[in-house]
């Protein structure tokens, strides 16, 4: 079987040595091949919407993260006001007990595939407040957290790190179908 | 209809001071008073410590008498002094200007002081905070519940010797 064909291409050198005769031709015009889990992963990934979950100074970064200068728009992360509507719970600043329940019930109220970022150091371990007797010590005691960003609080920067590494997640886990952390916590 | 101007806070001196006191105890009775003094840390305002048994009639002669009209509480807390609890009331006069202090003392744990809800309602939300992270009881407030914590919280937070219920969470 010829390895190099009319686009010039060296199949053997791409380890694609197995891939037939029929897809290489669907190649050569441009066409694509994927699983379905990772055209989902794909999709899923690039319009992330979070819910609206700003507690404490942190909130204040996230917002700067979502208006012009750093313009979270352009990795179709759009804020929602419900959580019907929304994938991802940014849960930026402190949380309280007296929060915690209503935390969890939003949370619920998402539909699945869903995820949860801890934003800064309350959200992640309760912060400068872990020794308060109000402050829940850190999110994950509540909800299955996917990605922890550090900071108090953290840049918009970091945020978008942040939710570049919960992408980076869904597609992983698409790809491999391993799961980066096990279902439930 | 006419804007009423509330006047700036008019500073207190010794001769205000003992026209107080020499007030309240002509009308209430001596041991009233425990004791009074100018209060640098609040505007040099008087601070009465108040017998808290006797504490509704001070309040009800310092609001209705014309020469105190103390006719706004601006503030009420507790305190923990680990010997005692102490609630704190500072009245301000709207007509006069003038700021006074008040404190009560009663017995930790749970020490009770009489409500003041009946004669300024604005105590009603301060009682339940007192009560809330102090314990304090306050008789005859008409909803004594806690306002800050949620209603099956264990203990009262801003005590010096609380304990946490839920430790680790």
């Amino acid at each position: 079987m010829e390895l190099t064909d009319r686009s010039g291409l060296d199949w053997a050198d791409l380890g694609l040595e197995a891939v037939g005769r029929a897809e290489r031709e669907a190649v050569e015009r441009n066409v694509l091949f994927s699983t379905f889990e990772q055209i989902k992963a794909w999709a899923r990934s690039n319009s992330m919407w979070p819910l609206s979950f700003g507690l404490a100074c942190c909130a204040i970064e996230m917002m700067a993260t979502s208006s012009s200068h750093y313009d979270a728009d352009r990795f179709g992360v759009f804020f929602r006001a419900s959580p019907r509507q929304a994938d991802v719970m940014i849960v930026s600043g402190t949380v309280t007990k007296k929060m915690a329940p209503l935390l969890r019930r939003l949370y619920d109220q998402m539909a699945e595939p869903r995820w949860v970022i801890a934003m800064g150091s309350c959200a992640t371990a309760g912060g400068p407040y872990v020794r308060a007797y109000s402050v829940v010590k850190g999110v994950d005691q509540i909800v299955p957290v996917d990605v922890y960003i550090p900071g108090c609080p953290p840049s918009p920067v970091a945020l978008i790190y942040g939710i570049h590494k919960l992408q980076a997640k869904i597609r992983y886990e698409a790809r491999t179908g391993k799961r980066v952390m096990p279902s439930g916590h | 209809m006419g804007i009423k101007r509330v006047p700036p806070i008019a500073p207190a001196d010794d001769a205000f001071l003992q026209a107080l006191v020499e007030q309240l105890t002509a009308a209430l009775g001596e041991g009233v008073i425990e004791s009074a003094e100018l209060n640098p840390h609040l505007s040099h305002s008087p601070v009465l410590v108040v017998d808290k048994r006797r504490l509704s009639d001070v309040a009800r002669m310092l609001r209705d008498e014309p020469l105190f009209r103390f006719d706004f509480l601006n503030d009420l807390h507790a305190s923990d002094l680990k010997t005692h609890l102490e609630v704190f009331y500072v009245f301000q006069s709207h007509q006069t200007g003038r700021m006074l202090g008040i404190r009560v003392k009663t017995e930790r744990p749970g020490g009770s002081v009489p409500s003041l809800v009946d004669l300024y309602p604005t105590a009603n939300w301060h009682e339940r905070e007192a009560y809330d992270l102090f314990g304090v009881r306050f008789e005859g407030h008409p909803d004594l519940r806690r306002i800050l914590l949620s209603d099956d919280w264990v203990g009262h937070p801003m005590l010096k010797d609380y304990e946490q219920h839920d430790e680790g969470v």
